[in-house]
């Protein structure tokens, strides 16, 4: 579905971003790591390079335009072309409306917002000239519900929605698609953490009963990101076991 | 190669169209069938190949090939 495209994904050395590269690598794509720390790139592109996989990994910030520039340029000319982005990084810096810092409000809706648009900013650039692209904007089912105590990152994934709305619309023209994946309630080493009992009362909200993984939504990328979504744009799918309809 | 000749092969590359049709007269949306986005490109293209940087308000005066050649002399001539 993806094999030989070159498909990068931000925020790939670990959790769900991972799960996706992964996922791509294993269709046969080249995947291109971008992480904030270059010793976690590498374990997270030696890991796939290990098993066999076309991978390659940059470290970078996603909120440093000028770098991320650098970063795509290089990678146009390393490999030729950039067929697929997945803008997955990002943040929580949770805390109550009444507390939280300005600070905190900054760092999530720049990392995760600002960051999207940054990447797709840069990125679009060579797909408008390549004539072709797939964008996948990784919001989340708090975006589209909100949540008590996460007003920042809500407020990043709401506007990573419309973000995607927008992109969708202003390159249709070039063949360039985009779309967002809301997940929901995901097991990644961040919910590890949570006692038994935490999640056993989230899962109750969910029909299907229980928690998703980091795979069911890299599955929906690869969906999205194939040629069998090639009539599906602006949309946001949710992946979370029908907790919100 | 004169500036004028250079403007007129990029704009016949990103716009894809024949070189009879690129008149120093030539507006880039209503003779040239350029859209926004290509009007975009195109100064992008600009600013890489004479390795200048063109503000936002004088990329919008740029709306005929006479223009944006008489533009990148004066910046580049």
């Amino acid at each position: 579905m993806v094999k030989d495209k070159i498909a990068i994904i931000t925020g790939a050395a670990r959790g769900i971003g991972f799960a996706i590269a992964r996922r791509f690598a294993g269709e046969g794509a080249t995947v291109i790591i971008i992480d904030l720390a270059q010793d976690a790139v590498d374990e997270a592109v030696a890991q796939l390079t290990t098993d066999g996989f076309s991978a390659a990994g940059y470290a970078g910030n996603v909120v440093n335009g000028e770098q991320m520039a650098e970063i795509f340029k290089t990678i146009h000319a390393r490999f030729g072309a950039i067929d697929i982005l997945i803008n997955n990084a990002g943040i929580t810096r949770d805390g109550l409306i009444m507390k939280m810092k300005e600070s905190d409000w900054d760092a999530v809706i720049a990392v995760n917002l600002k960051g999207t648009f940054i990447c797709t900013q840069k990125v679009s650039r060579y797909m408008m000239k390549q004539r072709h692209g797939v964008i996948l904007n990784i919001a989340s089912v708090i975006g589209l519900m909100g949540n008590s105590g996460q007003a920042n990152y809500a407020a990043s994934k709401g506007g990573i929605i419309a973000l995607t709305k927008s992109t969708a619309k202003e390159l249709a023209s070039r063949n360039i698609r985009a779309n967002a994946i809301a997940p929901g309630f995901i097991r990644t080493p961040m919910t590890d953490t949570l006692k038994p009992e935490v999640v056993e009362s989230y899962a109750k909200a969910i029909p299907l009963s229980r928690m998703g993984e980091a795979v069911d939504v890299a599955n929906t990328c690869l969906f999205l990101a194939s040629d069998l979504a090639s009539y599906i744009t602006g949309q946001t799918i949710q992946v979370d076991g029908g907790l919100i309809m | 190669m004169d500036i004028e000749q250079k403007v007129k092969e990029i704009i016949i590359e990103e716009l894809g169209v024949e070189a009879s049709e690129v008149t120093l007269e030539a507006n880039f949306i209503e003779d040239l069938g350029a859209d926004s986005l290509d009007t975009v490109e195109l100064i992008m293209k600009f600013e890489e190949e004479f390795e200048i940087d063109i503000a936002d308000e004088e990329a919008e005066k740029l709306t005929t090939v006479g223009k944006a050649v008489d533009y990148l002399t004066s910046k580049v001539g």
